[in-house]
């Protein structure tokens, strides 16, 4: 996952050399092409070759098929049906999605995971690229070992996570009793209506931080050092090299890195989802829209509703990736 | 070469740890009837499979495998309450998948009777054993004349508490609710950490009982005319038991956590709380907790009333084997779900073992039962004391067919009155608002 943005700089770079060394004419080719062979036996030769990339596709295309086109599907389709507790199933066309997008629960949910967005992804952004830039700035063990540690959270699977964290933040087994004790204050109770937003953002950061610096580091890496002694010549110190070299060139990579960021968080269940066993009360059923969407199914047995709201949810995310990639063109390398 | 020697090692070695895996699933993923976690005795005859979560219950299956030739129980523990009913819920929208009989708590059976999920068991020699059951738990299982439902156990509420706090803060145990607040602020008064009960605004069930026992009927609702329903959740009995409650709240002199979490548990042993307002399963809820105290002293008295010359009786909890409409042979199926837990030696071991308490007659009326002595409880006979008088006095409780919507909303509506964002009142107007809402686009008839 070498980002693009940066070899296509270096390539600018090396075809500028290229030309300013002198050419020679480009090569004749040794004997002339093959006259193109008569219609029907192409035909046949590239069915042929073409067979074989079917059969290679094959094993991956029925997976994919059978766990995300059929479902999606059927899903779609009962989402075009309303049924209800007392009178049954019945087919109502697009009902659902209008109910879906003047259901205040899910708004709210929405409204919720955006602002989850705005706070969390710059937080997670900022620690991954300060980590990123200072390890890129240092060759020592110690950067080496540093990388690791900061990684190390996204290995933990997203469950177990959250459940560690749900025990550090308890005011029984958590140390924050102690360690706020130590300077003689009473430790904030983190599972509360006022704390929950915090504690979430913090439990994502820590977990994905260190993925996100593990790519664009990658990125950073891929940048030719001769930039930063030209950089260095004219006269830049570290921190301008840093800002006004490095961070434009790893730009492209930091927009995929930011789309990620943007669906997962847009998508966001599992750690609510797990730290409702401790905070029952401060996290709601429908704390996120996804989390809305599994316990209409599941708890309340509204499994085309439950549809309606999972595809709408869906169209906000397409809707809020397309508008974010559109807003970052020329940056990301697609254009 | 070495390393590519290595290398292609490595690569097989992987390879066949990984196939191994896929061998191994395919293997117990057979039909459900291969995997019973019991031993079947009778290879011969027909299985009929069973989820239930009840504990020590392999002992029940072996009592009633080796007791019959015509049947033979498959079991699974397919999760534990709202675990097992989501596998449930999808079994049948999916219409496939569902065990014969399963174990159901009494509060959700007409939500699952509404879908068509749930056989009716007249048909099949229910109402023989109709008198061996309480009438409390008979028509918990029924609705109207149709029985969804065989009872198994049940959940008569009482007072545990901690005699020695009790003692040491100088309170006597209280038999009326304006007794019980007075003991609070005596408790607070003494200087104690702790508190005299925690009110958990997830209480779900047990903030239902609470309001049960000063007469309020939240709903009213038959499954023979399945789209009507009646719903009264704000009325004046709910209200003052919110009231109350509330009171106690604001004034610090109850906590508020989220029940049956790790917190929650530790201090049900470490003497944060004194008292825990219990069904009968909650003795065994206690005894299962480590870490006990050991100089906790736990006793039980009845739960505190309202009006002390008119005790009502309260039950929380309990639950019942269902037979489900994907049931293959139903009447080996309702075999089962009256002869599992129908027997006395079965219910020796679910006492005993499982620290049920049983609505099954015969053993409830039992010297026996009556003169059980708990050691947990320094050899109290807290049936006789408590618990028998208790599951005599219910007399049932109607649920809607959406009850699990109705608990999560009373669990949002009360955590906003704990956080002083409303009082009691207003939030139950808030919930019965919510509910009639919720009903009334799930295209039942209101009625208040």
């Amino acid at each position: 996952m070498i980002a693009p943005g940066a070899t296509e700089e270096q390539n600018r770079t090396k075809d500028t050399d290229m030309a300013l060394t002198e050419l020679a004419p480009p090569p004749v080719p040794a004997t002339p092409r093959p006259t193109r062979r008569p219609r029907r036996q192409i035909d046949r030769m590239d069915r042929k070759r073409q067979r074989w990339g079917w059969l290679f596709v094959a094993p991956f295309a029925v997976v994919f098929v059978t766990f995300l086109v059929a479902p999606l599907a059927y899903a779609f389709w009962m989402s075009l049906q309303t049924s209800t507790l007392a009178t049954g199933t019945s087919f109502t066309w697009f009902a659902n999605y209008a109910k879906a997008f003047t259901d205040p629960i899910f708004l709210e949910g929405l409204g919720r995971v955006a602002s989850f967005a705005l706070i969390m992804i710059p937080a997670q952004m900022i620690v991954a690229l300060v980590a990123a830039l200072v390890l890129d700035n240092l060759s020592t063990a110690l950067s080496k070992f540093s990388r690791l540690m900061i990684f190390v959270p996204y290995a933990i699977p997203v469950v177990i996570g959250a459940l560690m964290w749900g025990f550090l933040y308890s005011p029984r087994f958590g140390p924050a009793t102690d360690i706020f004790g130590l300077i003689g204050l009473t430790a904030p109770d983190f599972l509360s209506q006022g704390t929950i937003f915090a504690s979430l953002v913090n439990i994502v950061t820590w977990q994905w931080a260190g993925y996100y610096m593990i790519i664009i580091y990658a990125a950073l890496r891929g940048i030719d050092p001769a930039i930063y002694e030209a950089a260095r010549l004219d006269g830049a110190n570290g921190r301008q090299i840093a800002l006004r070299v490095k961070v434009p060139m790893i730009s492209s990579s930091m927009v995929m890195v930011l789309i990620f960021a943007l669906i997962g968080t847009l998508q966001f269940f599992t750690e609510p989802q797990v730290l409702r066993a401790v905070a029952q009360g401060a996290i709601p059923v429908s704390y996120t829209p996804n989390m809305y969407a599994y316990s209409l199914a599941f708890s309340y047995s509204q499994f085309n509703y439950a549809s309606a709201i999972s595809f709408a949810l869906g169209i906000v995310v397409f809707a809020g990736s397309y508008l974010f990639l559109f807003l970052t063109r020329k940056q990301s390398g697609l254009k | 070469m070495k390393t590519k020697f290595l290398a292609s090692v490595g690569v097989i070695a992987v390879a066949a740890a990984a196939l191994t895996g896929c061998s191994a699933g395919s293997e117990s993923s057979g039909s459900s009837k291969a995997t019973c976690t019991n031993k079947i005795v009778n290879a011969d005859a027909p299985q009929v499979s069973v989820w239930a979560w009840y504990p020590a219950f392999e002992e029940v299956v072996d009592v009633f495998n080796n007791s019959h030739d015509d049947v033979q129980v498959c079991w699974t523990n397919a999760g534990q309450g709202n675990d097992e009913y989501t596998k449930f819920s999808t079994s049948i929208e999916s219409k496939s998948g569902a065990p014969d009989v399963i174990q159901l708590e009494s509060e959700v059976l007409s939500s699952f009777s509404i879908r068509n999920a749930l056989v009716d068991l007249t048909e099949f020699g229910a109402n023989d054993v109709k008198d061996k059951y309480t009438e409390g738990s008979w028509k918990d299982a029924s609705s109207g004349d149709a029985v969804y439902a065989i009872p198994v156990d049940g959940g008569p509420m009482g007072m545990l508490y901690r005699q020695d706090l009790f003692e040491a803060a100088g309170i006597a145990v209280p038999t009326t609710w304006a007794e019980f607040a007075t003991a609070a602020a005596t408790l607070k008064a003494s200087g104690s950490d702790g508190v005299l009960v925690n009110f958990p605004t997830n209480g779900r069930a047990f903030n239902q009982a609470l309001f049960a026992q000063a007469g309020s009927v939240p709903f009213v609702y038959d499954s023979t005319k399945p789209t009507d329903i009646g719903i009264d959740v704000n009325d004046q009995g709910a209200k003052d038991v919110l009231d109350y409650w509330n009171g106690l709240v604001q004034d610090g002199l109850v906590t508020t956590d989220d029940a049956f979490t790790a917190d929650y548990n530790t201090s049900l042993v470490d003497g944060t709380y004194a008292v825990y307002l219990a069904a009968a399963w909650g003795p065994g809820y206690l005894q299962g907790l480590s870490d006990a105290d050991e100089n906790a002293v736990w006793a039980v008295a009845p739960l505190p009333q309202w009006d002390a010359a008119n005790p009502v009786q309260v039950n929380w909890g309990g639950s019942t084997f269902a037979v489900t409409s994907q049931a293959g042979d139903k009447d080996l199926s309702a075999e089962v779900a009256m002869g599992l837990f129908g027997t006395d030696e079965s219910w020796k071991i679910g006492v005993e073992k499982g620290a049920l308490f049983p609505s099954y007659k015969p053993m409830l009326d039992s010297d026996y039962f009556a003169n059980l002595e708990y050691p947990f409880f320094g050899g109290q006979q807290i049936n006789k004391d408590v618990f028998l008088n208790a599951a005599a006095g219910y007399t049932g409780a109607t649920f809607s067919p959406f009850q699990n919507y109705a608990y999560d909303q009373l669990t949002e509506e009360l955590y906003s009155m704990v956080q002083g964002e409303q009082d009691g009142s207003q939030a139950l107007d808030d919930l019965q608002e919510r509910l009639v809402t919720y009903a009334t686009e799930q295209g039942f008839t209101v009625a208040k």
